[in-house]
């Protein structure tokens, strides 16, 4: 039986424009809306299907506000079967506070009896955009870690993890305990169902504590960039542009016979 | 001393990213006072890619060697990096901003205890140190301080662009053999095999690719689209919108968290282009915008646009083909 | 791109369902050089009609609406974009089914084919629905979907065929331009927007939840505000994907859990009404390039809408768990809510600037040609007065209070609502200075234009007894909700002795200057070039001859004319009166509502009770009936300066008196000391507003009355019609020359017994029909239904006003009423204005 750990945060939705809050700390997420990063979605996927292949169960955390809950649902609404929340400012905490709260809820788990062989998480933050967490937390945890694959699957007590590299498609196999990091694209995360969405309602969450006081971010501030100039042609307007279209498929020797 | 990792290509040559990391460390040598530029490569390198380093500015190339570097473990690569900046007391340690180097350099930033800024594109100042760094995919921008030693991070692609430097450095090649825990190699690649033919295979190597976004209007909108795709015989890439509404499968996403592609024709229709969007299409050489809305950005941001309906153009664009090809 | 024209004789800002249908139907009605603008791009520029899930119920137990929602259906019939799938309204408790066989009766009363039906009929239709989930439903055959979208951009098309039209999308309106008249008042010059400024004598708001802020450009409000309806999608759905289209099974509402299940394709909509009032403020809706899916589609927050999803699948497990159905789109949809539930239609303050905003999908394109008649002729076939944006008081204008009443009737949406329910957010808005004293005397304050009025006095429980079961006490909940016999026996206590009443609600405007009698002729029907110190009761028209209002007129002086109508309908008034004021600006109207205290004193014994309080002449001989002047009336608090006015809507002998607002507390007082001894109580509004006026067959505005009834057929007409013209004076003729269509009758019910012994009484709303139940259709082939009902305690019967088909209008007609579903015998009483009591006003003398 395998327990995955998955890991993931609540984040602005950044499929529009992005606004920043006041205090140039963050994302505003008023207008977006909330979500888990896409990678993290992939992941949550992964997790339930590693769990249901060998009988055993994915949990999810996170470390965030009390609102951040609402993804700790998502997550059980697909298939994860238990949550633990850390009540934290996830803004407050740079990428070294999360991977040693990560570590402490690992350890708090198997000292409980119930330990998790494989911890799982997106690549990257959709906001922040660290690229480090998971890494950080297997030094916290000296666990070996696979970063930036799309496949997922474990066996006989290792994982095989894979992804594409710089050279083609590159797999990895190692003993569990380890960390692996995923990037979207390997598996379709499903969507929640009606009884799904209504079992995690019901679902009860384990709230605790950060373990320490964070060192935070080192973030200064968030700014946006400047727009950038447009020079595009437009070729016209509604179906009569249809033959400026086709010209421009002629000249750029698209259109195949 | 500033350590830049520079990722080699199958081909042996130093990949365009970690050239213009090297290009960006010579801005940050240069505001330090003229701080050497040491590069560090994985396996044996060349003389043409030594001396392509020194034209940028590199005063030495540590190669790594040995069968722990026979195969891709960020663990190991990390150790190399770490033996290399401890003999020659590196204060600043840069990549790419590639899947390898942020891997690497978050490797790097857990063994020194010290914080990894990712996807840097400016820096402000060295005391403090701070750096300006995308976030967000790209759509916002932090500003970082790195207040410890070194001070690690990455270089966003296109932050500066590669160039030699007016006064070329040594070049000199040192073969580095450190020692690699057997730790660092249990997570280490085991097998590379040519990319299999996935799912959204065809839409990182396609020609031509057409877009549909949120404008398709439901599940059932994409019908004349998939015509256009298949009288260009170009597969249908979406927004992240349109997969996560469930019209379309995810393989099909292109943007930050789907595939990047780089086709000669892009043909967005009814994408407003955001940036989750766009990080997945800029390398596109040309953009035809199908857009009701001609200040949506990606309408702003193609080459080439029509204003309108797409379930308009889109027909019509279809027909004018059949028509051309009949005649 | 289109350009910005520099030009138009009417700009139609938004290209949603409303301003689509409005350039459609204003090109169709002759305008010209027609330009329409909208931030957004098309055919979806991101408003609320983006979203709509696009399905219509037609009964509302309003008719207004029903009527609007019957001209959209036809429309959208005509251009082919409506598929009739059935509705069903389910019930899971039986106080639901009252409230059923309560929509039965609308649905007879504007004659919509609908039936109560049990679980098992709605099964056979809704295969995949739980029959032990609910008891009964109401089942509509005509309800059914259309597509917004598609028929905005017909009903465009239509218009831009007409080559009078010219549509610029992704152009935003940055400013509103007005420049002032005579009397204050402004008028619409110019629109700003970012693609250039527009000259424009006429322009229209129909930006749904952004009005308020365009709104706000011109300086005029338009109360409405942005809320949220959540809605999901689940699916796929095997059961829906074996059909073929877009809807094929019967559409849900679960009326006790405030929910609907709406098939599309093979998906399930679920919709939501049941969950907190979630309320958004105009400026705070993001852009399009900020928002996610479109600037309506706000994020989803699925706390929300977790209670509504377990409610919505008990009823549909097999469906909604299907294998493979998911949920996948899920919003915080924006729609627009308004503190009285009613659209906002009309010209604003500012001469020029018209609002068709918190429109639904249901009402659009009625409510596209209803504004652009009136644009276009000054009036609508449809009465629209209740949605008549001159309608709100200025305590209505605020925003807090929009949001107060929403966040109260949200969860009504879906809810059972009394006709005499009150809100109780934002109440005590206007007090009349006599509150304190009527608070003392347990005083039940009903709202009326902001104004606490008492309804009925508790002081006076006491009479209840008194009179046993004259008050005609009722005993079933709901007809006694919002009632109580305290107003019968205030009523026969009236009658008796006399009432005390507080008329401070009143609107009252005085129009002063040269011109002072052309402006009342010119707008009412009755003769008011008369003496000074007459009083004129009169009917006010449009021009097509149909009731804008009837109020009275005293003749102050040669040039000075006051106005008194209702509260509730007196902005409207006031905005009708202030249009017809002439160009020179000599004459003016002044407002006298919040200065100026209205009471009233009626009953056999009021000529003693004032003449006792005062040594002028108010004896028959001295002070006759429809006639006004100032009289000296002795208070504890000294002399007052009165202006008693003889008239009566009660049909009692009697006076309302006017004093500065700040010594309406001294003259209540000493009316009620003077009263005292003769047994003159304080009555509240119950027997003002109903029983004293049924009784003697008066027609209420809103109720009788509205644009959609004539003079003729409410038996309004005098002998005469003045030489003076006045607005609708033509079709009034007319209509003095053509046999009426329709009567307004009185009714008395003979029996009130119901099938399970509990006697009932009709509230309004009512279907007439024949003894035996079947249906009944006037000449204008409308349903008749009771416009009025009411205790007539001095007559011991419950009385029924309704326009009857003329055949049936005979008196002594044997005719029924059906009432939650059952039948109740009713005879005409009248087929005019002949009062039941007191044919010959004797007691007016």
């Amino acid at each position: 039986m395998t327990n995955p750990l998955v890991c993931v945060k609540r984040v602005v939705d950044s499929s529009s424009e992005v606004v920043l809050t006041e205090d140039g700390q963050g994302v505003d997420g008023r207008f977006a809306g909330f979500t888990m990063s896409a990678h993290e979605e992939c992941a949550v996927e992964i997790a339930v299907q590693v769990a249901a292949a060998d009988g055993g169960a994915a949990s999810v955390m996170t470390l965030g506000d009390a609102d951040s809950v609402e993804q700790l649902r998502a997550a059980l609404a697909v298939g994860c079967t238990s949550a633990t929340h850390v009540q934290a400012d996830s803004q407050a905490y740079g990428p070294a506070d999360v991977a040693r709260e990560i570590a402490a809820v690992v350890r708090d788990h198997e000292a409980a009896g119930t330990p998790h062989e494989l911890v799982l998480l997106g690549n990257d933050a959709a906001d922040s955009g660290d690229f480090q967490v998971g890494i950080r937390l297997a030094y916290e945890l000296g666990w070996p870690v696979v970063n930036g694959v799309t496949h997922v699957s474990v066996s006989d007590g290792e994982v095989t993890a894979s992804g594409a590299g710089p050279d083609g498609h590159e797999t990895f196999r190692l003993p569990l305990p380890a960390v692996v990091t995923i990037l979207e694209g390997g598996v379709e995360p499903r969507y929640p169902s009606v009884p799904g969405r209504m079992k995690a309602k019901k679902a009860p969450i384990e709230e605790r504590e950060p373990s320490a006081e964070p060192v935070g971010p080192s973030r200064v501030r968030l700014v946006l960039p400047p727009p950038s100039p447009s020079s595009v042609e437009i070729l016209g307007e509604g179906a009569a542009a249809a033959p400026a279209v086709v010209d421009l498929f002629e000249q750029l020797g698209v259109l195949s016979r | 001393m500033i350590l830049v990792l520079v990722e080699v290509s199958p081909a042996g040559e130093a990949i365009e990213t970690s050239r213009e990391a090297v290009t960006f460390a010579r801005d940050l040598s240069a505001a330090g006072g003229g701080v050497p530029i040491d590069a560090v490569v994985v396996g044996s390198p060349d003389d043409a890619l030594v001396k392509t380093l020194a034209t940028h500015g590199v005063r030495r190339v540590h190669a790594l060697t040995g069968p722990a570097y026979d195969a891709f473990s960020g663990a190991a690569w990390a150790a190399g990096l770490m033996a290399v900046r401890e003999k020659a007391g590196a204060v600043v340690v840069m990549a790419a901003g590639t899947p390898r180097g942020n891997e690497v350099l978050a490797h790097v930033g857990a063994r020194t205890g010290a914080p990894m800024a990712a996807n840097v594109i400016s820096f402000g100042g060295l005391s403090p140190f701070t750096v300006t760094r995308q976030v967000v995919g790209g759509a916002a921008l932090e500003e970082m301080q790195l207040g410890m030693r070194p001070a690690i991070f990455s270089v966003a692609g296109h932050a500066v662009e590669a160039s030699a430097a007016d006064v070329p450095g040594d070049g000199e090649l040192v073969v580095e053999t450190p020692e690699v825990a057997d730790a660092d190699l249990v997570a280490r690649v085991v097998s590379t095999e040519e990319p299999a033919p996935d799912l959204s295979g065809a839409l990182k190597s396609a020609r031509v690719v057409v877009g549909a976004g949120r404008g398709a209007g439901s599940a059932d909108g994409f019908g004349e689209l998939l015509e256009l795709a298949e009288l260009l015989d170009a597969p249908l890439g979406v927004s992240r919108v349109v997969t996560s509404l469930g019209w379309r499968p995810h393989h099909e996403q292109v943007g930050q968290t789907g595939s990047r592609i780089s086709p000669d024709l892009y043909i967005p229709c009814g994408i407003s282009g955001a940036i989750q969007h766009w990080a997945g299409c800029s390398s596109a050489k040309a953009i035809l915008a199908i857009n009701s809305d001609p200040d949506a950005p990606m309408v702003t941001k193609a080459t080439h646009a029509v204003i309108g309906d797409l379930h308009e153009i889109v027909p019509a664009i279809n027909e004018e083909i059949r028509r051309r090809r009949a005649g | 791109m289109a350009e910005v024209p520099a030009t138009a004789d009417v700009v139609v800002i938004g290209a949603g369902i409303v301003g689509n249908s409005l350039v459609h139907h204003l090109t169709r009605l002759g305008w010209k050089n027609v330009v329409q603008i909208d931030k957004g791009a098309l055919p979806n520029p991101g408003g609320s009609t983006g979203h709509a899930s696009n399905f219509i119920f037609t009964v509302d137990h309003s008719r207004e609406i029903t009527d609007i929602t019957l001209d959209s259906v036809a429309q959208y019939k005509e251009m082919g974009v409506f598929t009739e799938s059935g509705g069903f309204e389910i019930a899971r408790t039986e106080e639901r089914m009252e409230e059923l066989r309560r929509r039965m009766s609308s649905a007879k009363a504007w004659g919509i084919e609908s039936e109560l039906v049990s679980p098992a009929f709605v099964k056979e239709k809704v295969p995949f629905i739980e029959e032990d989930q609910f008891i009964g439903a109401f089942w509509t055959p005509g309800v059914g979907v259309v597509d917004s979208l598609r028929a905005g951009t017909i009903m465009r098309e239509r218009a831009l065929a007409t080559g009078e039209l010219t549509v610029v999308p992704t152009v935003e309106v940055t400013g509103l331009d007005t420049e002032d008249g005579p009397h204050g008042t402004r008028r619409i010059t110019r629109v700003r927007t970012t693609g250039g400024d527009i000259e424009a004598k006429t322009v229209v708001i129909a930006a749904g939840v952004w009005s308020p802020k365009l709104g706000d450009m011109a300086g005029i409000s338009i109360p409405l505000t942005p809320a949220v309806h959540q809605m999901i999608s689940v699916g796929p759905c095997p059961q829906l994907a074996e059909k073929e289209g877009e809807i094929s099974f019967p559409i849900v509402r679960d009326m006790d859990t405030f929910c609907y299940e709406r098939q599309h394709g093979a998906d399930m909509e679920v919709g939501s009404y049941a969950h907190r009032a979630i309320l958004h403020e105009p400026e705070d809706i993001p852009s399009i390039e900020q928002a996610k899916l479109s600037p309506t589609e706000m994020p989803f927050t699925a706390d929300d809408f977790d209670p509504q999803l377990e409610q919505a699948y008990e009823l549909m497990p097999e469906l909604l768990g299907a294998e493979g159905a998911e949920q996948r789109y899920a919003i915080n949809g924006l729609l627009s809510l308004t503190c009285d539930g009613n659209p906002i239609l009309g010209e604003s303050e500012v001469a020029g600037l018209w609002t068709a905003a918190a429109v639904w999908i249901k009402e659009g394109p009625g409510v596209g040609r209803a504004v652009a008649e009136w644009m276009t002729h000054g009036h609508s076939e449809i009465d629209l007065h209740h949605s008549n944006i001159a309608r709100f008081h200025d305590h209505q204008k605020r925003r807090e209070h929009t949001r107060l009443r929403t966040t109260e009737s949200f969860i009504k949406t879906y809810g059972i609502v009394h006709p005499a329910e009150q809100y109780e957010s934002d109440r005590d808005q206007r007090k009349a200075p006599m509150h304190d004293s009527q608070s003392k005397l347990g005083a039940v304050f009903f709202e009326a234009a902001g104004w606490e009025r008492p309804f009925w006095y508790e002081s006076n429980a006491g009479l209840v007894e008194q009179y046993g079961d004259a008050v005609m006490p009722r005993e079933h909940e709901w007809d006694s909700r919002w009632w109580n016999p305290i107003i019968n026996a205030e009523h026969l206590r009236m009658r008796e002795a006399a009432a005390v009443i507080d008329l401070s609600a009143f609107c009252i405007f005085d129009i002063e200057g040269p011109e002072a009698l052309d402006v009342v002729q010119g707008t009412c029907v009755a003769q008011c070039d008369v003496a000074v110190g007459k009083v004129i009761y009169t009917p006010v028209l449009d021009a097509k001859g149909g009731f804008l209002s009837d109020l009275t007129v005293m003749r102050l002086g040669d040039d000075h004319f006051r106005v008194v109508t209702g509260g509730a309908h007196g902005m409207a008034d006031r905005a009708w009166f202030s249009g017809h004021l002439p160009e020179s600006g000599t004459t003016t109207l002044t407002d006298s509502t919040d200065t100026v205290d209205t009471i009233g004193i009626w009953g056999p014994k009021a000529r003693e009770v004032l003449a006792s309080l005062t040594s002028d002449d108010v004896s028959d001989e001295g002070f006759g009936f429809l006639t006004c002047r100032e009289i000296t009336v002795s208070t504890g608090a000294g002399d007052l300066t009165v202006l008693a006015s003889r008239i009566s809507y009660v049909g009692d002998l009697g006076w309302e008196l006017y004093v500065p607002m700040a010594q309406g507390a001294d003259l209540w007082e000493a009316l009620l000391e003077a009263g005292a001894p003769h047994g003159v109580i304080p009555a509240g509004i119950g027997v003002y507003g109903t029983t004293g006026r049924i009784e003697k067959g008066y027609r209420a505005f809103g109720a009788e009355l509205d644009a959609e009834r004539s003079i003729i057929e409410a038996g309004m007409q005098r002998p005469k019609v003045k030489a003076a013209d006045f607005v609708g004076k033509e079709a009034y003729l007319a209509q003095r020359d053509a046999e009426p269509q329709a009567i307004l009758c009185t009714l008395t019910v003979d029996d009130h017994t119901s099938a399970s012994g509990v006697k009932r009484y009709m509230l309004g709303g009512e279907p007439i029909l024949t003894r035996d139940g079947g249906s009944l259709t006037d000449g204008h082939g409308h349903h008749p239904y009771v416009t009025s009902a009411g205790s007539a305690p001095s007559l011991g019967k419950h009385v029924l006003l309704a326009y009857l088909p003329v055949d049936q209008a005979t008196i002594g007609n044997e005719l029924a009423v059906s009432y939650m579903e059952e039948l109740y015998p009713v005879t005409v009483g009248s087929i005019d204005a002949t009062p039941l009591l007191d044919p010959s006003n004797e007691r007016l003398r």
